[in-house]
Order: structure tokens, then C-alpha cells, then sequence
């Protein structure tokens, strides 16, 4: 038996001494296959006498096992030496910046203009939009603005011909809307609307959002009521708001309404020009002739009316310290708005 | 309006600080637009007197004065050309300070002590540039502070008044309202009757009573317009803005500003026979006090006399008519003019003035006697004279305007309870006067001046105004809860935006009014651009059609600043005129230029193309839910490059176009590389049907390729047509993978790779029955398009 102690002891010192897979499975044939040498003595048991045959048969198949057992052992760790070597192969540097393409973004006016939809939208207002060409009775007549009103050399009207302009307001919806439906009304009409104008703080055309309530019993103090939510709202903060006595022909009462500078929160800066408050926008129950003219029961129905400016918003809102990058479209102004 | 605060307090003086005086205003709708101080913040100046002035020995333009502060007399070093002995002059004394960093010290000038300074009125602040010392009246008390004599601790306050209340337009109208806040009574000044000392009178006729239907006129004779106007009275001027002419200007526009009333004076010398108000003739020429020549029109009221038009009514005078130095008779007009017949004129001729803000928004039509009386005693007082009677001349005045206010209305307008003896005070303080009242309203009659008072929440307004708006209730319960439908048959203009930014895509907006010749460049023939009548600038005079010409000037702009690569869209409407009637369209746009993709190191860089736009443009319309209703056509378009243009159909409907940017186009306007742009018709996108899910297929499915030598004029469109019709309803999925022109293929063709994937719903398909479908295909792409299989 000494032959298989031997053989036994070179087939583990080769099989440690294997390199790959392949090595390994010609040792196996060698030593364990059908023919291997291990195999062989098995097939040698006969010629032993048959008291002897039972221990040496234990003796070559726990040879085998150990052997086999030797194979699995540096199997795997050829396999594991394989993958690590993979792995390492594969291993990337994973603070490369990623493979895409540039998201873009919206304008701030629009994504100003959404999100004022988004609040009144909560508050049960639809949103409807109008022509920007429109007549001189949409524009004016309609909302109590006859000619020569003095109210209409406020406007800066750009014309097309006597009757027709390109709106100064989005007032213009409140009027279609009310000559097409019936009350109550909850809207809002965002926009474009001109003004001839062009200067620092003026550009020919400019956002507006314009809402409109019309319902039984509706007051001034709702207005008031609808005005300082939305403003809270829109700014994420608890501003003072106040409402100053104005004048708009197509309202009565009017107000003007300011709300407590966003910049220095009433301190005096330079963005509310040291007063502490910005002018945000103008509003007022609904004149009751408007209202007539549209077909409302001014008697049965009241509402109020109000209108901002968006651009001046979005620039209250990011910090946009220069009208006229809202119209320039410089991209390195628009990307800062993904 | 510009006015001073003291003059304001002579009027009405509450127990409030300036500050919150402004705040009042402001609150009360009269808008307090700034302040400024009435001259710089000096100290030490006195009124002094000149006693003496000789020439400098060693200096020709300086004068050695003797100035007296009252007890002592000072040698002063002047250099002022007009000084004179006897002048009464404000006297910077030793110690003085005229800013903060210059301080009046004892001085040698050339060798002559000099104990002081005397000052102009640009030194003090009171003048943008003065030409000499200031000169004050004699009676100027020597020795008193000069701010206290001309009452410098005063403010400029320039209230913005909005248009309903011209009746503001003056010192009387601002204290009214001044007085009904702190409710207190005004102090007017008293204003009483100018007897006539002669009897000299001037016709007035009314010949457009409508336009003018009240006219006082007064004959003043034997003035000497040649003094200047008093102190006080220039000072007012200024603090209101407004420079010294000359007497009789200065008291005129003096009662303007005091009581809201715009007088004129005329030459009675020059006047023809008698004053003839009336329209004017038609091509009437006038030469304005300006020196401009106008030509009239038929619109335009005039006051004339037998002869010509004189002046424009409410608006100017003419230069001829006008008090000059040699006048020395005097005409004065005060008179009442619809506010209808002037809104407008000044503006049809180019003009607005002091007169035609006020007439335009209404004058009380009670105010001309009182102005006149006013305006009299001042001339008197200034420039001598004997005055006339005045002369009423009246037509129809308008009547006075009766307003009922209900006390429920008043209430469910504001949510807020007034009682009845608060209204009645408000009002009344307001001048309205309590006709009668009942246990439901009260009527009201409107005061004269108040022109914008005329219904029922005009008073409403008028006690909201007073009670203050922040002390009225405040309410959120008009925020509705009610639930409103968001269809999703329609697609929104929201989604469309957020797929192109997610896509890569920058929203811009740019103007709706561009440069005309780009504009039509980029536009099909078969619309008219409509053109503003005013524009700002011809570049920006014309309504676009297309949303292209702002994102090429986009482009431009952006190129311009170094960039390499812009993907940009813009919304908005667009505008045309088709036979007369004019389109206004909501578009969707984009244009991308540069390359594919952001410069990055894993991605090869290429060029875009038109199959990179034309992808971001299908997967816009794949948020249709409806894609195979949808279509491209290869078509022409002014601004696309033949043979790179599509139009886009939905069914039969025009939605859009895309393309490549016509190379002449993209040549003029100078831009390196390729563009591609779309354009898309909103509302052709926004039907859209609701998904309804396919069950899914639970057999296998089978894949065959089959490659495909064809003529290069054949449309790929048709191609898939033809095999989706022969390979029925089991073609389950269809892609083409691959075209290839070249190098083995026959010039004129190219080869196409298809994938086509076959799907039963109901069982396994065999080979046998693909294989027929295939050799279907097949068959028919040989018979219909000559193609050979590879």
C-alpha cells in the first residue's frame, strides 16, 4: 500500500501546483477518471486475499475522496483568483460624470404664471386664455374705459388700426368670458399683454395673470380676503399686505395693494425703493357697468377683479435684478431655472 | 401734482407729523409719489441789507460791501455782478453753514477782509443755476433767519393723482380731503367780491354751448405788468413746479394751483370786437403760446374773436393774444368746459399742459366766479389796474347728480356694518349733501367738483376710502372647495412643455412682434403679416406668423455668447390675416443647432439631424395617445431646405412643419453649421383619446429579418404601407433597423434591414404560415417597388 500513500501524495502536491481549471481536470482524469491511477487500484483488490480486501478498499476510496476533495478545494480557489481578476478588470471609476443628455428648463415667467395657476386652481379658479389681438371694445369700451378717457393715455396702446389693438391688459378674457357664459364665474387669464413702452423698467410686452370672481354676496373683504392668501401663498412667507385706494375704471371700489418688501421684509432697500413695500398689483369689485355690459344681473351678482404683473414677480420671486434678461433669452440666465 | 406742506397746512393743519400726513394721503388713494426738501439744509443765513459797495482795490470783478445784519454792519468780499447798495440779500453770517463741508470762516480775499457771504439762490438751494446774488423785495425784515422768512422748513410733496379725481388737482382740493380724514374744518382763505371800479365790459358769445356752457370774463385797465411777483408768490410756484413769468401768468397759474381753476389772460388791446367760443373751421391755423403753428380741426373748441381763433379752449393759449410787456389793458377768462370737448384735443396736437390735465378730468363748473374774485385781487395787488365787472355768460350747465345709497348694499359690498350717523358725516364732509333719507337709504347730491361720483358704489368706494381699506373686514370664505374636472381627453399645453424640457429643450419667449423682412422670409405665402401702426422700432413692427423668427434671433443672440449647442422651444400665439379676417393661433416651436448631444467624454460627438428633430417631434406627439393618426409628408416651405421639410398631418389636418433651415436663409443670417426647426399647431394636438389597455398575448411570439435592395425614391412610408397590409393581423411589432447606401449596393439604391415580429392571440403560429405571410411581403415588394431581396 505504500504505492498508494505515493501516489496519493503526488496528486495533492500536483493538484496544489495547478494553475487553472483545465490543469486541474487532467488531474482529475489522471488520478480519479475511469482509467485514473487511483481508479486502477481499485481494479488491484482482487489479487489481494479477501480478509485483506475490505480495509484496502476503505483505504483507496478515502485516498480518492481526499483527492477529490483536493480538486474542489483549488477549484474554487482558481475560480475565486478568476473572478477577483474580473472583477478587477471590470472596475470602473465611478466618479466619471454619467452619459446624458441637458435637461432643459421653463422660462421663469412661465413657471411663475404655473405656479399662480396652481394656487388659484386650489381656490377653485379655471384658467382661460383670450386673443392678444383684440378689438378696441374688449379692450376698452367693455371695461368702462370709453374714449378719450383719461385712463387711456395710461395704457400706451399699440394699434393695428383705429378699432384694433394688441391688448394692454388680460382684462380682455374677463369680458369674453362673462359675454360667453353665465354666473357664477372663478377664472384666471394669464398672459401676454403690451404696453409702447421701452425702457429699464418697461419692456413693449409683458405677463399678466388677471382673475375674476362673479357670484351672489361676494365683498370687498373677500377681495381682501383672496389677495393676502394668495400673496402668502406665492412668497412662502407671512407678509403684511395693504390695500391703498386706487382707481381702474372697470372697478369700484379700487385698491392698489402692497405687500411688505420681499427683500428686506419692510426694512427700506433698495427694491422697494426705501418705502418698505412693493406695489404687487391693482384690484377692486367689479364695476357694476361692466358687468352690464357683459349681460351679468349687476343687481343679483357682484364680484371682484384683480390683475399682477408676472414678469415683476418672477423677478421679486428669484431675485432677477434686470427686466431686460427676462426677454433675452440668454441661456446661461435660462438654466439656472432646471 | 407738486405742492409744499406749508402751504397745504395753511389750508387745514392737523395735529399729525409731515410723515404721517403723507401716509394719510396715501391711504386715502392720493399717492404719495416722494418728497423733496424745499432748498439744502443751510444754517446762519439771514436777510441783511447793502449798505455800501465799492470796487475792490486789487480785484476788478469783486465789490467790498458793507452788509448790516439789523444791530451790526460787516465788510463782505463780493463777486457777484448785480450787487447794489440798498439790495436786501440772504447773508451767510461768520459761522454759516451751507453744507456739510462748507462753513462760512472770516476771510482775506486779495488782501480786503470779508465777514460773511452773500448768497444766490443756487447756493442756497433754492435755484438749479443762479446769475448773481438773490435780490429779495424791500420790505424783506433785515436780520431775520432767512429760513424763517421764506419758510424753508418745508417739503416738496408730489402726490400721483389717478384720473377720477381731477378735483384733487389743487391745494383746496387735496386740504378738502386732508380736512374730512382728521375731520376738521378748512381754512380757506377769505375770497371776497372785487367791486368794479369801471364800467368797461367785453362781449362773450357762446356759440358751442355744449362744449362750453359757462364763461366769465372781466376787463382789468391800466396794469403795469412790468413789476416781477412777489416773494410768496414765486415761492409757492416753485414748490409746485411751476417758474415765474410774469405777473399775470403767475397769478393765474397761481389760482390754478391754489383753487384747481385754469385762467387766462388776454391782451384786451389785440381782441377784435368780442370773444366768440366755437369749434374751430376747419384747416383754422393757430400760433400757440409755444410758437408752434397748429392746424385746427372741426373737433377742436376755440375761443376766437370776430376775427380768429385765439386759443385753444382749456388747452393754450395763443402767442399773438397773450399779455406781453407792452400790454397794459387786461382780458381775464374763467370759464367751465365739458370735460368731453377737451379729452383729447391737447393729445391730437401733441401737447399737455397744466389746463388740459384739469379740464380733461373735469372742473367744478361753481368754481370760475370764485377763481376770477381771487385772481382779481392779486393783480390789483401786484399790478394796479381798475377792474370791470365780471361777466357771466351761462348756457346749460350739467345738472347736479342725485346717488341713492342702500344701507344692505353698503354692507354686502364691504361685510362691514357703518352706521347711519358715520355715512351721513363722511359724506357730508365730503361735500355731498343729504337730500332725504329713509329707515333702508339715503340720497345724495354729488358736489360739483366731484365728477367722479355717480352711482351707488361710488359712495360705496368714497366711505371705504375714508374708513380706511385696512381697517375694513377681511374674508377668506370666497376660496372654493368645489372639485373641478381635469380632462383627460385633452392635452395640455403643460405636458408638451414638460416633455421638451425633460427632452432637452430650454423654453425661451420671445417678442410677438419682429423684424419684417426675416419675418416674411420665414413665412408662406398664403397669409398677410399684420403690422402694428406704432411700433417701438421697425425691427419689432410686424405680428410674426411663426414662432421662428424669435428663436433664430435666439439662436443669433446665443451664438453670439460663445454657446455651441442650443435646443430651445417657445409657446405662444401667432398671428395672420387670411382675406380680411385676422388668425390668432397657439403654436409650439423648437429649433436645436450643434451637437446631438452635451459635450461629454462617453458619447461620440455628432451633428444633429433631422432624424434627431424629428424624434424629439414624435415623441411630442405620442403623449396624443392617437400616433398613427399622425403623418409626414415631404413638402416645400420658404424657410426649410428642400428635400429636408415635412409637413405634419393628423389624419387629413395640417399640424406642423419641421425640417432643416433653408441654407440661404441660415447663410444671411449668418449661422456656421446646420438648424432644425418645428413648429406645431396646439390645437391640432389636443384631442386626445383615453388608453384602453390590450389584453396581453400569452403565446409566443416570431421574429423574421428580411434585407431589402430597393430604388431610393421609394418613400419609406409607402414601403411599411404595403407590408403591414400583406403581412395582416398577426404583425404584431415592425422596425426597420438598418439603411445602408454604398459600397456593394448599386448607386440610385440602398439597402433596408426590416424586423418583423408575428404574434397570434388565440395560439402558437407554425413556420408554414409565417413563411407564406413573408413570401407575400416579399412577392409584393418586387411587383410594387422592384426590390430585391439580399
Amino acid at each position: 500500500m505504500d504505492n498508494l500513500e505515493a501516489l496519493t501524495s503526488s496528486a495533492l502536491q500536483a493538484i496544489a501546483q495547478a494553475e487553472n481549471a483545465a490543469e486541474l481536470d487532467g488531474l482529475r482524469v489522471q488520478y480519479l477518471g475511469k482509467k485514473g491511477s487511483l481508479t486502477e487500484q481499485l481494479k488491484s483488490l482482487g489479487k489481494l486475499p479477501a480478509e485483506e480486501r475490505p480495509a484496502a478498499g476503505a483505504a483507496i476510496n478515502q485516498a480518492k475522496q481526499q483527492v477529490q476533495e483536493a480538486i474542489n478545494q483549488r477549484k474554487d480557489s482558481i475560480d475565486n483568483a478568476a473572478t477577483g481578476e474580473l472583477l478587477q478588470r471590470e472596475a470602473i471609476d465611478v466618479t466619471l460624470p454619467g452619459r446624458r443628455q441637458q435637461p432643459g428648463a421653463l422660462h421663469p415667467v412661465t413657471r411663475t404664471i404655473e405656479r399662480i395657476e396652481d394656487i388659484f386652481s386650489a381656490a377653485g379658479f379655471a384658467t382661460v386664455d383670450g386673443p392678444e389681438i383684440e378689438d378696441d371694445y374688449h379692450n376698452f369700451e367693455a371695461l368702462n374705459i370709453p374714449d378719450h378717457h383719461p385712463a387711456r393715455a395710461m395704457h400706451d396702446t399699440f394699434y393695428f388700426d383705429a378699432k384694433t389693438v394688441l391688448r394692454t391688459h388680460t382684462s380682455n378674457v374677463q369680458v369674453r368670458t362673462m359675454e360667453a357664459g353665465k354666473a357664477p364665474f372663478r377664472i384666471i387669464c394669464p398672459g401676454r399683454v403690451y404696453r409702447c413702452d421701452s425702457d429699464l423698467t418697461h419692456t413693449p410686452m409683458f405677463h399678466q395673470v388677471e382673475g375674476l370672481l362673479v357670484d351672489e354676496n361676494i365683498s370687498f373683504a373677500d377681495l381682501k380676503g383672496i389677495i393676502a392668501d394668495f400673496l402668502k401663498a406665492f412668497f412662502e412667507a407671512d407678509l403684511s399686505v395693504r390695500f391703498r385706494p386706487s382707481y381702474f375704471p372697470f372697478t369700484e371700489p379700487s385698491a392698489e395693494v402692497d405687500v411688505q418688501c420681499v427683500n428686506c421684509k419692510g426694512e427700506g432697500c433698495r427694491v422697494c425703493s426705501h418705502t418698505g413695500w412693493l406695489e404687487i398689483l391693482g384690484c377692486g369689485m367689479v364695476h357694476p357697468k361692466v358687468l352690464e355690459y357683459s349681460g351679468v344681473d349687476a343687481e343679483k351678482y357682484t364680484g371682484y377683479a384683480f390683475g399682477m404683473g408676472v414678469d415683476r414677480l418672477a423677478m421679486l420671486r428669484y431675485q432677477i435684478n434686470d427686466l431686460r434678461m427676462m426677454f433675452e433669452n440668454d441661456l446661461r440666465f435660462l438654466q439656472q431655472f432646471s | 401734482m407738486k405742492f409744499s406742506e406749508n402751504w397745504l397746512r395753511e389750508w387745514v393743519n392737523p395735529t399729525v407729523s409731515g410723515d404721517e400726513l403723507l401716509a394719510q394721503l396715501t391711504m386715502a388713494g392720493l399717492e404719495v409719489d416722494g418728497t423733496e426738501s424745499v432748498a439744502s439744509d443751510f444754517t446762519g443765513v439771514i436777510v441783511g441789507e447793502v449798505l455800501s459797495v465799492d470796487k475792490h482795490p486789487d480785484a476788478d470783478k469783486l465789490s467790498v460791501c458793507q452788509v448790516s445784519d439789523g444791530k451790526d454792519n460787516f465788510q463782505v468780499v463780493c463777486g457777484a455782478p448785480n450787487v447794489a447798495a440798498g439790495q436786501k440779500v440772504p447773508f451767510a453770517q461768520v459761522g454759516a453753514r451751507l453744507s456739510d463741508d462748507f462753513t462760512i470762516k472770516q476771510a482775506k480775499l486779495r488782501g480786503e477782509e470779508s465777514n460773511g457771504m452773500l448768497c444766490s439762490a443756487e447756493e442756497l438751494g433754492l435755484a438749479e443755476k443762479s446769475d448773481g446774488i438773490m435780490e429779495l423785495p424791500d420790505e424783506a425784515p433785515v436780520g431775520q433767519d432767512f429760513r424763517d422768512y421764506l419758510q424753508l422748513d418745508d417739503i416738496i410733496i408730489d402726490v400721483d393723482l389717478t384720473p377720477n379725481r381731477g378735483d384733487c388737482l389743487s391745494i383746496q382740493g387735496v386740504a378738502r380731503e386732508v380736512s374730512v380724514l382728521n375731520k376738521l374744518a378748512l381754512n380757506s382763505p377769505e375770497i371776497t367780491e372785487v367791486p368794479h371800479t369801471i364800467d368797461d365790459v367785453f362781449a362773450v358769445e357762446l356759440l358751442s354751448p355744449e362744449d362750453c356752457p359757462r364763461y366769465l370774463g372781466r376787463v382789468i385797465r391800466n396794469v403795469d405788468v412790468s413789476v416781477s411777483s412777489p416773494v410768496w408768490l414765486q415761492e409757492k410756484l416753485r414748490r409746485s413746479g411751476i417758474r415765474s413769468i410774469d405777473p399775470a401768468v403767475d397769478v393765474t397759474n397761481y389760482v390754478m394751483l391754489e383753487l384747481g381753476q385754469p385762467l387766462h389772460a388776454f391782451d384786451l388791446d389785440v381782441l377784435n370786437q368780442g370773444i366768440q367760443v366755437r369749434r374751430a373751421a376747419k384747416k383754422e391755423k393757430l400760433v400757440l403760446l409755444d410758437g408752434r403753428e397748429v392746424e385746427l380741426n372741426e373737433e377742436t373748441l376755440v375761443i376766437a374773436d370776430h376775427e380768429k381763433a385765439l386759443a385753444i379752449a382749456g388747452v393754450m393759449g395763443g402767442e399773438h393774444s397773450g399779455v406781453s410787456k407792452q400790454t397794459r389793458h387786461l382780458f381775464l377768462e374763467s370759464a367751465f368746459f365739458n370735460p368731453l370737448s377737451v379729452a383729447g384735443k391737447a393729445r391730437t396736437y401733441g401737447m399737455h399742459t397744466d389746463a388740459s390735465h384739469r379740464f380733461e378730468r373735469g372742473v367744478d363748473y361753481e368754481l370760475p366766479k370764485l377763481a376770477i374774485e381771487r385772481a382779481t385781487q392779486l393783480l390789483l395787488d401786484i399790478v394796479g389796474g381798475e377792474a370791470g365787472p365780471v361777466v357771466v355768460t351761462d348756457a346749460e350747465l350739467p345738472s347736479t347728480r342725485q346717488v341713492r345709497l342702500r344701507a344692505n348694499r353698503l354692507y354686502s359690498m364691504l361685510g362691514l356694518e357703518i352706521s347711519a350717523t358715520e355715512v351721513e358725516d363722511t359724506l357730508t364732509r365730503l361735500g355731498l349733501e343729504l337730500l332725504e333719507k329713509d329707515d333702508v337709504s339715503w340720497l345724495f347730491r354729488v358736489p360739483s367738483w366731484r365728477f367722479d361720483i355717480s352711482i351707488e358704489a361710488d359712495l360705496v368706494e368714497e366711505l371705504a376710502r375714508i374708513y380706511g381699506y385696512d381697517n375694513l373686514p377681511i374674508s377668506s370664505s370666497s376660496a372654493g372647495s368645489s372639485l373641478h374636472t381635469v380632462s383627460e381627453n385633452r392635452l395640455g399645453l403643460r405636458q408638451l412643455r414638460r416633455r421638451l424640457t425633460a427632452i432637452g429643450y430650454q423654453e425661451v419667449i420671445s417678442y410677438s412682434f419682429v423684424e419684417p423682412e426675416l419675418e416674411k422670409s420665414l413665412t408662406r405665402s398664403d397669409s398677410e403679416a399684420i403690422t402694428l401702426a406704432n411700433p417701438i422700432s421697425s425691427e419689432m413692427s410686424v405680428m410674426r406668423r411663426n414662432l421662428w423668427p424669435g428663436l433664430l434671433q435666439t439662436l443669433k443672440h446665443n451664438q453670439n455668447r460663445q454657446q455651441e449647442r442650443v435646443r430651445i422651444f417657445e409657446s405662444g400665439l401667432v398671428f395672420s390675416r387670411v382675406e380680411g379676417e385676422i388668425h390668432q393661433e397657439a403654436m409650439l416651436g423648437g429649433l436645436i443647432w450643434g451637437n446631438q448631444a452635451p459635450e461629454q467624454w462617453g458619447e461620440i460627438a455628432r451633428p444633429s439631424d433631422f432624424f434627431d428633430l424629428k424624434g424629439d417631434v414624435e415623441s411630442l406627439l405620442e403623449l396624443s395617445n392617437d400616433t398613427a393618426s399622425f403623418s409626414f409628408v415631404a413638402t416645400e416651405h420658404p424657410a426649410l431646405q428642400a428635400g429636408q421639410s415635412a409637413q405634419i398631418l393628423r389624419n387629413d389636418r395640417l399640424v406642423g412643419y419641421l425640417g432643416a433651415l433653408n441654407p440661404e436663409l441660415q447663410k444671411q443670417l449668418d449661422i456656421p453649421n446646420k438648424v432644425y426647426i418645428f413648429e406645431l399647431l396646439i390645437k391640432e394636438l389636443q384631442d386626445i383619446p383615453l388608453t384602453e389597455v390590450k389584453i396581453l398575448n400569452r403565446y409566443p411570439s416570431v421574429r423574421r429579418d428580411i434585407a431589402l435592395v430597393i430604388d431610393t425614391t421609394i418613400e419609406y412610408a409607402s414601403l411599411e404601407q404595403l407590408i403591414r397590409q400583406q403581412a395582416g393581423e398577426f404583425l404584431e411589432d415592425f422596425v426597420i433597423f438598418d439603411v445602408y447606401r454604398g459600397e456593394n449596393i448599386e448607386e440610385g439604391k440602398q439597402s433596408l434591414a426590416l424586423g418583423l415580429t408575428f404574434q397570434n392571440p388565440e395560439r402558437t403560429l407554425n413556420d408554414d404560415e409565417i413563411n407564406t405571410i413573408i413570401d407575400n411581403c416579399i412577392k409584393a415588394l418586387e411587383q410594387q417597388f422592384n426590390a430585391e431581396l439580399r
